[in-house]
């Protein structure tokens, strides 16, 4: 864990609070409200450009510039984890323009931007979660038109979504869709949960927290109410099934978190750990312990 | 042993003190200024002023250096800017009839009131190095033209339409404020003025391909430059406490307009139609794509089958954005690793079943005859 020294004294007065100016935030809050009320629907909204590219979040960090206060406490994450480059550099983006504390714990986090991960720990509701999404949209990669994709979920024709999965059955035997594994919200939009695994689709059913979910480049905002029901995408004779792992943390020894395959050498030694940081460090704090603690054995 | 990847932090400081130092090169060369960016690097500048959205040369010439030279860099450098900025108000269409010329041709007439009028242009320089260039020196003035009779230069497309001959444009102006790209997200169908504020700010290395693509056959409209112009133009606002417009400065424009022939359809004589382009500073290229490109565009409200990538509306104008184009893609090198994870997994599952057997041919027809 590296010290929470990024936090208070950074603040950068030369920009408007949280970087885009108030009536951009209105807008997008607008957009954030339509999104609440009408579940898993994407909402169009005059995105901006960031000073980050398009494809590192920009979305996100819209969604979260347009709701963070000064008393929040931030968490990013990317991949799960709080140290990976891209995290550092959103987290030192609002410390620079808002001064707001950051936190690694997710569970003293109230606002949490990710990228393709939910935390393994359970969220609250007075925390709200911020994805950043690529494609918004669940059926363009079945059908590229804007125009089609938007009268398809108007008139709930999810035919070729059904269809693919099907097909994927038919050729493989299960399901051969492993990230953004397409939900049904609240029973109506099919919506593509961003490109986290599959493994954490039902983490976002009934969810006590908020998620909302930014598209920059596309121009679309999404969201999930707290206690939405969510469900993944499947047919009776075939259920939504999760990934298995033959293998536990070699860190902290969980054998129920998403794990992150590291290669050792070259010869085919690899471990496996804990994709969530703050999850791992804290059961490692706990007291869990997994092989690679154990006299440097790391696992096949 | 090795330990999950940790440290991001301080590799990232170090990142950008090295990109520093390579921006700057070699301290013994002198640095490059803003003002010399200016002053010579005018296309480069007026290139990034155009895909930037933003008519500033001080800032442009500034993305220019901190961005390297890599001129779409500096385009998104000046368009993160542009988001900062407040919108205080809007001007008045500027009237581009009233140019101040520095260059105006036409391929259509020979001659034509007011003349042609080539400017500072390339077209007809012999591409040799000029080794001479390599040495620094005075450059003599160029020679000043005598004003023209009264100045006036009248559209190409205009003299067309006083016979009718060419499609007339709706009146604009009237009364529906014109749709804002930078305000609300592209919506397809996409009208006229929406598609060309897309175009505008596109990438001019996309619309070149594109406009190139339709003059070799896919989605041929036959076009010919009825005309080009570049100059200053006055940039009004209107001011409500004084009840008038006020001129709060001029720009640089470059305009073209195509001419494209047009057979008539059940509704509509035969005449020619209209391709339009338009950009800040001298970036001629870019108009004439822009012109080729919002011409193919227009076949559904022309009742033209449309076949050809060029034609496509949803294809082009949701690819024209460099700044987008350029992140979506780079972004493949930020971290994957738990979608590889997942897909890694499917893999081996997969070959797995395989090697058991449990997924033989008959096995998997056999569901999908189902």
């Amino acid at each position: 864990m590296s010290p929470q020294s990024e936090s208070g004294s950074a603040f950068d007065s030369a920009y408007n609070f949280a970087f885009l100016d108030e009536q951009t935030k209105r807008m997008i809050r607008r957009a954030i409200l339509k999104a609440v009320a009408i579940p898993g629907y994407q909402v169009p909204f005059a995105s901006r450009e960031m000073p980050m590219p398009y494809g590192w979040g920009t979305g996100g960090i819209q969604v979260t510039a347009s709701i963070i206060g000064p008393d929040d406490v931030l968490k990013v994450i990317d991949q799960g984890s709080d140290d990976t480059t891209n995290a550092i550099s959103i987290r030192k983006f609002f410390v620079r323009t808002t001064g707001v504390e950051t936190t690694e714990s997710t569970a003293d986090a109230s606002l949490i931007q990710t990228r393709h991960r939910i935390p393994e720990k359970d969220l609250r509701a007075d925390q709200i979660l911020v994805f950043q999404v690529p494609i918004p949209e669940p059926l363009r990669f079945l059908e590229p038109r804007e125009t089609e994709t938007r009268r398809m979920h108007a008139l709930e024709d999810y035919g070729l979504m059904h269809v693919k999965l099907y097909e994927d059955i038919a050729h493989h035997g299960h399901i051969a869709t492993t990230y953004a594994y397409p939900v049904k919200v609240a029973g109506r939009y099919v919506m593509d949960p961003s490109p986290t695994p599959k493994f954490d689709n039902p983490k976002m059913d009934r969810m006590a927290a908020l998620q909302l979910f930014g598209a920059g480049r596309e121009k679309r905002i999404y969201a999930v109410p707290p206690h939405t029901e969510v469900k993944s995408l499947d047919f009776d004779d075939y259920p939504f099934e999760l990934p298995e792992w033959q293998d536990v943390c070699a860190f902290c020894g969980a054998e129920d978190t998403f794990l992150d395959e590291v290669i050792l050498d070259d010869r085919g030694k690899r471990m496996f750990v804990c994709s969530d940081t703050d999850h791992c460090s804290e059961r490692r704090a706990a007291g869990h312990a997994g092989p690679a603690l154990f006299d440097g054995e790391a696992a096949d | 042993m090795y330990v999950a990847v940790k440290g991001g932090e301080q590799a990232i400081e170090n990142a950008h003190a090295l990109l520093a130092e390579d921006r700057r090169g070699d301290q013994a060369v002198p640095e490059l200024g803003i003002d010399q960016i200016k002053q010579q690097m005018t296309l480069a500048v007026d290139r990034v002023m155009t895909e930037g959205s933003l008519y500033d040369r001080d800032l442009a010439a500034l993305a220019i250096k901190q961005a390297r030279g890599d001129l779409v860099e500096a385009i998104f450098l000046l368009r993160a800017y542009r988001t900062t900025l407040p919108r205080l108000a809007e001007t008045r269409p500027v009237d581009t009839g009233a140019m101040r010329i520095r260059r105006r041709i036409s391929a259509t007439y020979k001659d034509l009131p007011g003349g042609q009028v080539l400017g500072p242009t390339f077209d007809y320089t012999h591409r040799l190095l000029d080794f001479a260039l390599a040495a620094e020196g005075a450059v003599p003035d160029a020679p000043e033209a005598p004003q023209g009779d009264d100045g006036t230069m009248p559209r190409v497309s205009d003299l067309l339409a006083n016979e009718n001959l060419i499609e007339t444009e709706p009146a604009g102006d009237d009364g529906a404020p014109p749709p804002d790209l930078t305000r609300d997200p592209m919506d397809f169908p996409a009208e006229r003025a929406l598609r060309l504020q897309a175009l505008a700010r596109g990438d001019e290395g996309y619309l070149l391909a594109l406009g190139y693509s339709t003059q070799r056959g896919y989605g041929r409209t036959h076009p010919f430059a009825g005309e080009i112009r570049m100059g200053a133009v006055e940039v009004e606002v209107f001011v409500e406490e004084i009840g008038e417009a006020v001129v709060i400065g001029e720009i640089t424009l470059t305009e073209c307009e195509m001419i494209n022939q047009f057979a008539g359809s059940k509704t509509e004589p035969p005449q020619f139609t209209r391709g339009y382009g338009l950009t800040f500073g001298f970036c001629e290229r870019k108009a004439m794509a822009m012109a080729l490109v919002d011409r193919a565009l227009r076949c559904r409200e022309l009742g033209e089958e449309a076949t050809a990538p060029a034609q496509d509306e949803e294809f082009v104008l949701a690819h024209a954005d460099n700044v987008e184009a350029s992140g979506f893609v780079q972004h493949l090198k930020l971290p994957h690793y738990v979608d590889f994870q997942s897909e890694l997994e499917l893999v081996r599952k997969m070959r797995r079943e395989i090697a058991e057997g449990r997924w033989a041919e008959g096995e998997a027809a056999d569901v999908a005859a189902e």
